[in-house]
């Protein structure tokens, strides 16, 4: 393979790029004051929940360091949750605790915290660290989602999510993200994570990659990612047309997971949606942007753009050959 | 695709490329405003040397002054005499100068001296004259005339060819017999004053144009008299004794008429020597002057008009667009990350004064060191702002070490980490051990290495120096920079990175 495409292959195959993406998507259709609605998750969730949408519950908000060493008493009797910074982007200062050995917290990585090394991630937090502009921020606390077995066979430990690229409130491009040892069970393609294509009409995978490779087995369980029915799939695309009408931004990527007593849960939602969702479906997203451009399916209430969308983002599509 | 694209962005980028380049052109070509450094142009200085015997009373000598000198321009002018009054007459069309004394001992000499340098301007010679009287003469001078006029006035159209047509048979090898009476006869007069009497036989006005052949040297130039005829509308320049059309370009005019040069009362001249050099200077003061002389304020509002403490440091400041332009390049079109959007440019403008190779070592030094002590920091679990605020102080005592260090091994270039700039350095260490944490080593120092390549680009291109020179004497062209910014801003197509990260989607 040659170590680089031509420009004029890449139009061909509709690949959009970052800088189109900023100048034509996200400034154009993303307006500047419905940004905090998805940046601050604290308040996402909220916003979601006001309008009966799934979502992880909330345990707690700390917002001042010196809370940092009580937060303990938030926990109390728990030995699973999540802390998050509400800020926060890529995934940095998201802290995955899955169990408990004596005094100590178990995170996804196998390290052992104790509640001097957990109040001290907290006023990173706080004082912004992770945040995005290095703001003060608030450290989220969420109850882990006690994730359907069902991608058992193809996730290295951690939470797989789905993500979901919805464009003028239709769904248009999605992926699983499968964590991996690599990305030390976090599902965040940057850190090695797969990432798998999934179509929105059938909502099977159709390839994967790591990093920029293609692959068909998981690099950790060699289970096939391939040709994987991702279960609840009306729903999920149901749910993240409903999104868009939830926070008003043209260009969104919702972020899923599915739990196994409550069924798909939004995650959080992503104002700046990353493009390698581009490779792991092995298609550019720029002649989907055009065919709902070029439909009146941007006016239709949402769940008929979810069902619009299941009909036509489809490869025997002509549109999309 | 998306939308209907907007031109505006482009339109405005557009106009201010053009603006600035057109305000950058008009400097060069109008005022000849240097585009190299070191360019030089040519002056030359020309000085006239008066020798006048004073008689017993008050004297006064006059001089004509270069007044209107086409082609050419007077950029400094000096009267240099001892004990002597000066006046200058300033007429629009003629200036004089009169040197006064009430008493003066011995011979005395006076001096001129002026200063002028090549300048196409258009300038009108003398005022409209007046039709010339008709000479009276006495015979046989007056019938030879009348022949001469009757027969040129048969061979000519109008006065131009009129008048060419009297140099033609004032310069024959063999001139006719009438001809040959002025040339030779008793009058003593010049050829210019021939045609000039002729001309004036049929009532077409003519001006003695007086000057000098600005050469590269001349200790005694001599005085070189060409003709204007006046057709109605304009004049035109012969030269009496070829016949030739038109001023030469190395003519530089001093008066019109045929008042002498230097006109003594009181006293009596003894010798009148110009002599002329020619002299290479600045070629940037030259177009300020020409500039200054056109009125046109570039040379009132130019940076050039500042102090030199200041310029020297709008020198370096006017290469920070120049530096923003190319990391808005290297990040939208190359693809290049960096930390810190504008962190290379000041890594770059240090590097100024560190040299390249000393100021990536230095940095190197500085940067591994305290991310080595950001570690031991990050077990210490400090908050925030004081850990940024400890790594600040850290990275200063660094730098002061590096100093001292330097100086006692006697390496120069280590006194010069002092002007790196500590607190982007600070802030470079903290993300880059952020990081290190959440994307492993390799990621950090991936990132830190761009940083540098960026910063080490930016220094080269910066460090040419006909980029510092242009930022000084034509900042009109941060216009053009802004311009490209702005359509770079307005760049939607694939990053040369991407073209690696998407290239398994190439069909």
């Amino acid at each position: 393979m040659k170590l680089f495409a031509r420009p004029d292959q890449l139009r061909a195959a509709g690949v959009l790029s970052l800088n189109r993406r900023n100048a034509e998507c996200i400034m154009r259709l993303n307006s500047r004051k419905a940004y905090p609605l998805v940046d601050d998750k604290v308040l996402c969730k909220k916003t979601l929940e006001a309008r009966n949408m799934p979502v992880p519950g909330l345990i707690g908000v700390v917002a001042r360091s010196g809370d940092a060493g009580r937060f303990a008493r938030k926990l109390v009797g728990r030995d699973q949750f999540v802390i998050k910074p509400a800020n926060g982007s890529g995934g940095d200062g998201i802290l995955v605790i899955t169990g408990r050995r004596k005094d100590k917290y178990l995170a996804t990585d196998g390290r052992l915290w104790d509640e001097d090394e957990l109040a001290h991630h907290l006023t990173n937090v706080i004082s912004g660290l992770y945040s995005l502009g290095g703001q003060p921020d608030k450290a989220m606390l969420e109850e882990l989602v006690a994730f359907d077995p069902v991608f058992d066979l193809i996730a290295f430990q951690g939470v797989p999510d789905i993500r979901v690229i919805v464009y003028r409130g239709v769904p248009v491009m999605a992926m699983v993200r499968l964590p991996t040892r690599a990305s030390h069970g976090k599902a965040n393609l940057h850190q090695g994570a797969v990432g798998a294509g999934i179509c929105i009409s059938t909502g099977l995978t159709t390839s994967a990659v790591v990093g920029n490779h293609q692959v068909r087995e998981h690099v950790d369980t060699a289970a096939s990612v391939v040709d994987f029915a991702v279960p609840q799939w009306e729903k999920i695309v149901e749910m993240a047309a409903n999104c868009h009408d939830a926070v008003g931004l043209g260009y969104l990527g919702v972020d899923i997971v599915l739990d196994k007593n409550r069924g798909p849960l939004i995650l959080e939602l992503n104002a700046r949606p990353g493009l390698n969702i581009q490779i792991a479906n092995g298609a550019g997203l720029r002649p989907r942007l055009a065919l709902v451009d070029a439909s009146g399916a941007p006016g239709l209430p949402a769940a008929e753009r979810a069902l619009w969308a299941r009909q036509n983002i489809t490869p025997e599509n002509p549109a999309l050959a | 695709m998306i939308m209907k694209r907007s031109t505006h962005g482009l339109t405005l980028a557009l106009f201010l490329v053009l603006a600035g380049l057109a305000i950058f052109a008009w400097k060069v070509r109008a005022f000849g405003f240097p585009v190299f450094p070191d360019e030089t142009s040519v002056v030359w200085t020309v000085q006239a040397q008066i020798s006048v015997d004073p008689g017993p009373g008050a004297m006064k000598v006059a001089m004509q002054l270069p007044t209107r000198t086409p082609g050419y321009a007077l950029s400094d002018e000096h009267f240099i005499s001892r004990g002597f009054g000066t006046a200058v007459d300033d007429d629009r069309w003629q200036r004089e100068l009169t040197w006064s004394v009430r008493r003066a001992a011995k011979e005395q000499t006076l001096y001129y001296r002026g200063v002028f340098f090549e300048n196409d301007q258009d300038v009108e010679l003398a005022p409209r004259p007046k039709f010339p009287k008709p000479p009276e003469l006495d015979e046989p001078y007056q019938t030879a005339l009348g022949e001469i006029v009757e027969e040129v006035r048969d061979e000519s159209a109008d006065v131009v060819s009129f008048a060419a047509q009297v140099l033609v048979k004032l310069n024959a090898p063999a001139p006719e017999d009438n001809m040959a009476l002025f040339l030779q006869g008793p009058l003593g007069l010049d050829k210019a004053h021939i045609a000039q009497m002729i001309m004036s036989a049929a009532r077409i006005p003519v001006v003695m144009l007086n000057g000098v052949r600005l050469v590269e040297q001349a200790r005694a130039a001599p005085l070189e008299t060409w003709i204007a005829v006046h057709n109605g509308t304009g004049w035109t320049v012969f030269d009496p004794n070829s016949g030739n059309q038109g001023l030469p370009s190395d003519f530089l005019l001093w008066w019109v008429g045929d008042a002498p040069m230097v006109e003594p009362t009181g006293a009596r001249l003894d010798d009148l020597r110009i002599s002329i050099r020619r002299q290479s200077v600045s070629a940037l003061n030259l177009a300020t002057e020409r500039a200054r002389q056109a009125g046109s304020g570039v040379d009132e509002f130019s940076l050039l008009a500042l102090p030199l403490d200041l310029q020297s440091v709008y020198e370096v400041l006017l290469l920070v667009p120049l530096g923003a332009f190319i990391i808005a390049f290297l990040r939208n079109v190359i693809g290049l990350r960096s930390f810190g959007t504008f962190m290379p440019v000041l890594i770059a403008l240090a590097f100024r004064e560190t040299q390249l190779v000393a100021g990536l070592v230095l940095f190197t030094v500085i940067v591994s060191v305290g991310l080595l002590i950001r570690f031991y920091l990050e077990k210490l679990r400090l908050l925030l702002v004081p850990r940024l605020s400890a790594v600040l102080i850290i990275v200063v005592l660094l730098m002061a070490a590096v100093s001292v260090l330097s100086q006692r091994l006697g390496v120069d270039a280590g006194l010069s980490v002092a002007l790196f700039p500590m607190v982007i350095i600070a802030m470079v260490i903290e993300r880059m051990s952020i990081v290190w944490e959440e994307h492993g080593p390799g990621n950090a120092i991936l990132d830190g290495i761009g940083s540098l390549a960026i910063a080490a680009f930016a220094y080269l291109v910066m460090g040419i120096d006909l980029f510092a020179w242009w930022a000084l004497v034509f900042p009109e062209l941060m216009l053009v920079l802004l311009g490209l910014t702005i359509a770079l801003g307005r760049y939607t197509g694939y990053r040369v990175t991407e073209l690696i990260r998407f290239r398994e989607l190439a069909k």
